[in-house]
């Protein structure tokens, strides 16, 4: 739980600029509070927002967002191996809070040396993910009734590479995981004119390939 | 309108986030496939921590005018150090915020 109260401090002014920039491109406080609720996926809501502003046809829209959350099904399949066997219902509430941070925190906590039993491990990715999700419902309402009260000046964004590096880089310990991590973050600066963030799926299948040809190397 | 495409795209988003998680309680994934999935954190952190770093704006910047580069290094030596996510957080916003203080 370490990691989470940072991660928190880290969102509340992302979902305080999406309250005001969905205000902004002229949707209703509930329709702007709705989509956090429904979408539930920050970048895919700051793109929305921009294409709703520009008047963007619904099915773009639509296919837009798909394209943005590609990444998920990867978050997916990464956390899937440690939540087999539950019922239906958990599972669906599971894959409803799964966002980039909970993610984040979960595959940390689940992949690392106090993970939790086997039988309690979604537990923490409910926790995790109820905690985002609150804080999200209410960084939102903040945001569409204060209006920009976070001067952009603090740079508060910047806590969010900050986390991902404080939990990415004690995950490096092989030659493999070395050449995954660069490899990916070289591509994604080679892909950063790529629309819809497709750069982001690109660049994680080039780094998880180059892991996978070192550590085939050596075997 | 609006409303449909909200419930449209969290659908969709909501499916893909359901689609792994489903499918592994019914089927055997082959041992390459779970090899891969154990880069899947570290790629994808990369990925979205290099351009926020290295291109805030979205253009890419090394120069020193960009406070985040060295921000991040030393978060990084930090991270690596102490393991401490309210650590890295401190000192790479510290930096940060002397850096711009400082150039600005």
């Amino acid at each position: 739980m370490q990691a989470e109260l940072p991660l928190l401090v880290g969102v509340v002014p992302f979902g305080m600029i999406y309250g005001v920039l969905a205000v902004e491109a002229g949707l209703l406080p509930i329709e702007a509070q709705a989509m956090s609720a429904i979408v539930f996926a920050g970048s895919a809501q700051f793109i929305l927002t921009q294409l709703v502003s520009a008047g963007t046809p619904a099915l773009v829209m639509v296919l837009t967002a798909a394209i943005v959350n590609l990444r998920h099904a990867l978050y997916s399949a990464s956390v899937a191996p440690y939540l087999r066997s539950l019922r239906p219902a958990w599972i669906f509430i599971l894959a409803y809070l799964l966002t980039d941070e909970a993610y984040a925190v979960t595959i940390v906590h689940f992949t690392g040396s106090h993970s939790s039993s086997y039988h309690q491990r979604h537990y923490f990715l409910l926790g995790s993910g109820l905690a985002l999700w609150s804080s999200w419902q209410l960084s939102t309402a903040a945001g569409i009734f204060l209006g920009a009260l976070i001067p952009a000046s603090w740079a508060l964004d910047f806590t969010l590479p900050l986390i991902f590096i404080a939990l990415v880089v004690p995950r490096i310990t092989t030659l493999a995981a070395g050449t995954a991590a660069i490899t990916a973050g070289i591509v994604s600066i080679f892909a950063l004119d790529t629309p819809y963030r497709l750069g982001l799926v690109a660049a994680s299948l080039a780094g998880i390939m180059a892991g996978m040809l070192v550590e085939g190397r050596k075997a | 309108m609006i409303w449909v495409t909200m419930i449209a795209a969290g659908l969709l988003t909501f499916l893909m986030r359901l689609s792994f998680i489903w499918l592994f309680g019914r089927l055997e994934l082959p041992g390459w496939l779970m090899r891969a999935l154990s880069y899947v954190p570290v790629a994808v952190f990369c990925a979205i921590i290099f351009p926020e770093v290295l291109a805030p704006t979205g253009i890419l910047n090394l120069a020193l005018s960009n406070p985040r580069l060295p921000a991040a290094l030393l978060a990084s030596l930090v991270a690596w150090k102490t393991r401490s996510v309210v650590w890295v957080v401190v000192v790479g916003m510290g930096v940060l915020w002397l850096l711009t203080y400082w150039l600005g």
